[in-house]
């Protein structure tokens, strides 16, 4: 632990602090004059920041960590005083994360998980901590991790961050959502000032300048580019000096951040695949992402699904390349690999799906003209003109993506990890995850009454790792059941029934 | 690289677990299912008996409610009882469920974290034990509902000696 906390937490408590004074500030100026205002504000002020400040130097007084042979101990709290005791082997996470205040101080944040999957439980947080006592800590808690042999396994950079990426981190859902947002904030600010009814006016007043469609067009254009901005702000400030590397103890370490240092390491034992995610803006740009399929990450958390994120969006050709070479695959990724596309019939589903969303849809506008008023029977008409093409195109596409492979050979005779299925689906989110064979725990197999009309099942591989389940979505029958079957050899077998012969020749 | 092609007849396919659950879980879904449908069918024909002017409105659907929520009762659990089937061998457990949704599960003994067993207020006065086997897959658990009682602990306490058995980490 460090003094600096003292500091931190006085800085902490005076940001927010002085943006409420000076609203607070304003408020009393407009009703009497500058120096009352300042006379009430100052005090509070200060005391508010004093405040912060002694209990950011009281909780450093109050938490003690210490590592012995078998656990890793934390004594915290103020008012409950916690003790805590995480044995080591359990530790599976050790995680930096600094903000621009902590590194101005020289300090981090750390975050110790062991991965269980009750939550806030599973991992303790020390903050603040300095950066050299922190590297060693991880360093210490993540000792038991490393492999036999871990000088090859020191093999460096895995992938370098390049600006050019720049150019997918506006194509997200944030781009829309984040324009919204700031016209919405625009308001309330606006509302703490008083002047919120000015602000409408003078956007109504524009609607005087123009026809009212290029007007209202302009706003949404003006709200994308804003939007657009602020995500790729945001985007820089997440991923700026981008590493993923690895390091000779057998972690996979990503380290990013512009303003907010993190860096995250996951042991590579914990690794069960990995999945290559394409949403749709981006995969038309060509691009991809590479996600960890890893154990004991943590779940449940604000940041979960970016801590899994080995690689942001960066070209597809590339993201192939860094699979690869987190897997140690030495030919090319799995994720890669070309796949056995799904019978016709998955095609049909995915086309009746599409179009009886549009329907349903359709009959619900339509229905609310007949009832209220004929305008939205001329949105009906005009909105499926546009929807039905849409549905088709999105239904081939995700025809398109389905597939399922399997790479490498069964368990312990293939390459290091024994080989991985491969399954590929999904339209708006393309995501094709490559499993370790082994790291399979069980198969469901679904099908619903439509399905076994069209010969199809979808089969579930069921893992520790990631989401917990990986899904190969309307294969063939006979097909999906032999995929199953070859990937773990002898769990499926005795309960199959049929073309024997033919499977046993693959096993 | 392994590319399953299967051309030849007959095609694979899952066969049924070898046991069915037990017979009194037929009785234990049609009282399940019928306390189910009684709630709002009992709610809007209470409603619709105070308001009289809405009385048309809430007693036409309590009325289908009512007629469609017998047919499900007398007609779901018999189906139910036909496919849900369940086989515990020295290598896996293995389930089959549903009728509309069909789903089969397996999970092999070695890769076994927990075994349970749960008897609701309903299945107790049935004698019956649902037995759940999860996995360290957050999505894996296997379970099998309208087991009889005494089955059920001896499966239970089979499955957690078998589990034992295997020293490894299951993940």
């Amino acid at each position: 632990m460090d003094r600096r906390a003292f500091l931190a937490g006085g800085t902490y408590t005076a940001l927010p602090a002085a943006g409420a004074a000076l609203i607070t500030a304003y408020w009393v100026t407009v009703g009497t004059s500058v120096g009352v205002a300042l006379a009430w504000v100052l005090p509070a002020f200060v005391v508010v920041t004093a405040v912060g400040a002694a209990s950011g130097e009281w909780m450093w007084r109050v938490t003690r960590y210490r590592v012995d042979a078998e656990r890793f101990h934390v004594h915290t709290g103020v008012v409950f005083r916690k003790r805590l005791a995480l044995r080591r082997e359990r530790i599976r996470s050790v995680d930096l994360t600094a903000d621009p205040v902590l590194r101005v101080l020289g300090a981090v944040t750390v975050r110790v998980g062991t991965g269980e999957h009750a939550g806030a439980e599973g991992t303790v947080t020390l903050w603040p901590v300095r950066r050299a006592s922190a590297e060693a800590l991880r360093a210490t808690l993540l000792a038991h991790a490393a492999r036999p042999g871990g000088a090859e396994a020191g093999d460096g950079a895995l992938a370098r961050f390049d600006p050019g990426w720049i150019r997918f981190a506006p194509l997200s859902f944030l781009t829309p959502a984040l324009g919204a947002a700031a016209a919405g904030g625009t308001l309330q600010v606006a509302e703490w000032f008083g002047m919120q009814e000015r602000v409408i006016g003078t956007v109504g007043s524009w609607f005087g300048l123009a026809p009212v469609l290029l007007v209202s067009l302009a706003l949404a254009v003006g709200l994308i580019v804003v939007g657009g901005v602020a995500t790729v702000a945001l985007w820089v400030e997440a991923w700026w000096n981008h590493t993923l590397d690895r390091q000779a103890d057998g972690t996979l370490h990503v380290r990013r951040g512009l303003l907010t240092t993190r860096s995250i390491s996951l042991e590579e034992s914990r690794l069960r695949g990995l999945e290559v995610v394409e949403p749709l803006a981006a995969r038309l740009a060509g691009g991809a992402r590479v996600d960890a399929v890893a154990t004991g990450l943590a779940t449940g958390e604000e940041d979960k699904a970016e801590s899994r994120t080995l690689l942001p969006t960066a070209p597809k050709q590339l993201a192939d390349q860094v699979a690869a070479k987190v897997l140690r695959e030495p030919v090319a990724s799995p994720t890669a690999a070309v796949l056995t596309p799904h019978p016709v019939a998955a095609r049909g589903r995915r086309l009746r799906w599409a179009l009886a969303t549009v329907l349903v849809t359709e009959a619900v506008v339509v229905l609310l003209g007949v009832l209220l008023t004929p305008v939205l029977l001329h949105a009906a008409w005009i909105s499926a003109l546009v929807l039905v093409p849409v549905a088709v195109l999105l239904a081939l596409d995700a025809y398109r993506a389905l597939g399922h492979t399997l790479t490498g050979s069964p368990v312990g005779t293939g390459g290091p990890a024994g080989g991985y299925l491969v399954a590929r689906s999904g339209t708006v989110r393309r995501a094709t995850v490559a499993l370790q064979r082994r790291g399979i725990v069980g198969w469901t197999v679904r099908r619903s009454w439509f399905q076994r009309r069209a010969g199809l099942v979808t089969v579930v591989a069921t893992t520790a790792a990631g989401s917990g389940a990986y899904t190969v979505r309307d294969a063939g029958e006979a097909d999906g059941l032999a995929l199953a079957d070859a990937a773990v050899p002898g769990l499926l077998r005795p309960f199959l029934v049929g073309d024997q012969e033919a499977t046993a020749l693959r096993g | 690289m392994t590319t399953p092609t299967i051309d030849e007849s007959p095609p694979l396919r899952l066969r049924p677990p070898r046991h069915a659950v037990d017979p009194r879980a037929v009785g234990w879904w049609s009282v399940q299912l019928g306390l189910w449908i009684a709630v709002p069918v009992v709610t809007l024909g209470v409603l619709g008996l105070l308001i009289p002017p809405a009385r048309l409105w809430l007693l036409v659907p309590a009325g289908i409610l009512a007629a469609l929520g017998v047919l499900a009762t007398v007609a779901l659990p018999r189906l139910w009882f036909r496919h849900h089937r369940w086989e515990v061998t020295d290598e896996a457990v293995y389930t089959r469920t549903g009728w509309f949704f069909q789903e089969w599960r397996v999970a092999p003994l070695s890769r076994i974290q927990t075994v349970d067993t749960v008897r609701g207020p309903l299945e107790q006065r049935f004698g019956l034990a649902t037995l759940t086997v999860t996995t360290a897959s957050a999505k894996g658990a296997v379970k099998v509902e309208g087991l009889d009682a005494e089955t059920a602990a001896t499966l239970s306490a089979d499955l957690t000696a078998a589990t034992q058995a295997t020293p490894e980490d299951a993940t």
